[in-house]
């Protein structure tokens, strides 16, 4: 498994911030971001869903500009900090083929109190969504389509 | 691809850089790297405009792009080296 090294942006803050290729590995996340000062750990994980839009799905594909990728997972990592008391903050992203079930993020934010910890989670999710350059690919039986166009109207 | 040109021709008759394609547009233009030259002065939407041409998808679907690894608008100046990523609107989580 991955192991992560994380890195004290501050004394009060650590950041990891990576896309990766293989399985995330949750745990490790978890141990990452916590500190005895918290009370609350929260993690996220989006994961491959079966059916998209009255289609079925056969599986995903997930398409990174990883530097930059992980510069703006960076900044949305800086966000947070502005607006919400958090202690330990990682964002990661899986690229290539995924399975149904599979997880394609995982975001684990911890916080001494839980709702600091839930506010910052949807926000981090919410943001990767607008602004992280990665992309989806649906593939069916009878074909695939990149997501995303059905956004166009924020951009 | 164009020729390395020695640096006082780059000069004077135009500036290399390195574009980056992604999803969509990689798979429209068949390729996920190009090396394009611009003439000096030359701005973002200078380079989509000349680009569109080989791959009409960046203008039939808009998307952003950035500027070594920066979302920038299509006035901003295009310098030697930099590397421009066009890219379709996104769809990570």
């Amino acid at each position: 498994m991955t192991r992560w090294h994380s890195f004290r942006q501050s004394a009060v803050v650590s950041g990891l911030y990576r896309i990766v290729e293989g399985p995330i590995d949750e745990i490790a996340l978890e141990d990452t971001v916590r500190t005895d000062a918290d009370g609350a750990v929260i993690v996220f994980r989006g994961v491959a869903r079966k059916f998209s839009r009255g289609r079925e799905v056969v599986h995903l594909e997930y398409e990174a500009y990883p530097e930059m990728a992980e510069k703006v997972m960076a900044e949305i990592g800086d966000e947070i900090k502005e607006r919400w008391p958090v202690s330990g903050i990682a964002i990661v992203h899986r690229t290539g083929v995924l399975e149904i079930g599979q997880a394609s993020v995982v975001i684990a934010i911890s916080a001494p109190h839980r709702g600091e910890a839930f506010a910052a989670s949807q926000y981090a999710i919410d943001r990767l969504k607008q602004v992280v350059p990665i992309w989806k690919k649906e593939v069916w039986d009878d074909g695939s389509q990149w997501i995303g166009w059905e956004h166009q109207a924020v951009h | 691809m164009p020729e390395i040109a020695p640096s006082h021709t780059a000069a004077r008759q135009g500036i290399d850089v390195r574009v980056r394609l992604f999803a969509s547009y990689r798979e429209a233009a068949g390729t996920a790297r190009l090396d394009m030259t611009v003439p000096s002065g030359a701005r973002v939407g200078d380079l989509l405009e000349l680009l569109a041409q080989r791959i009409p998808a960046l203008l039939a679907a808009r998307g952003m792009i950035a500027v070594n690894q920066t979302y920038v608008g299509s006035d901003v100046e295009l310098h030697e080296g930099d590397e421009v990523a066009f890219i379709p609107p996104v769809s990570g989580g």
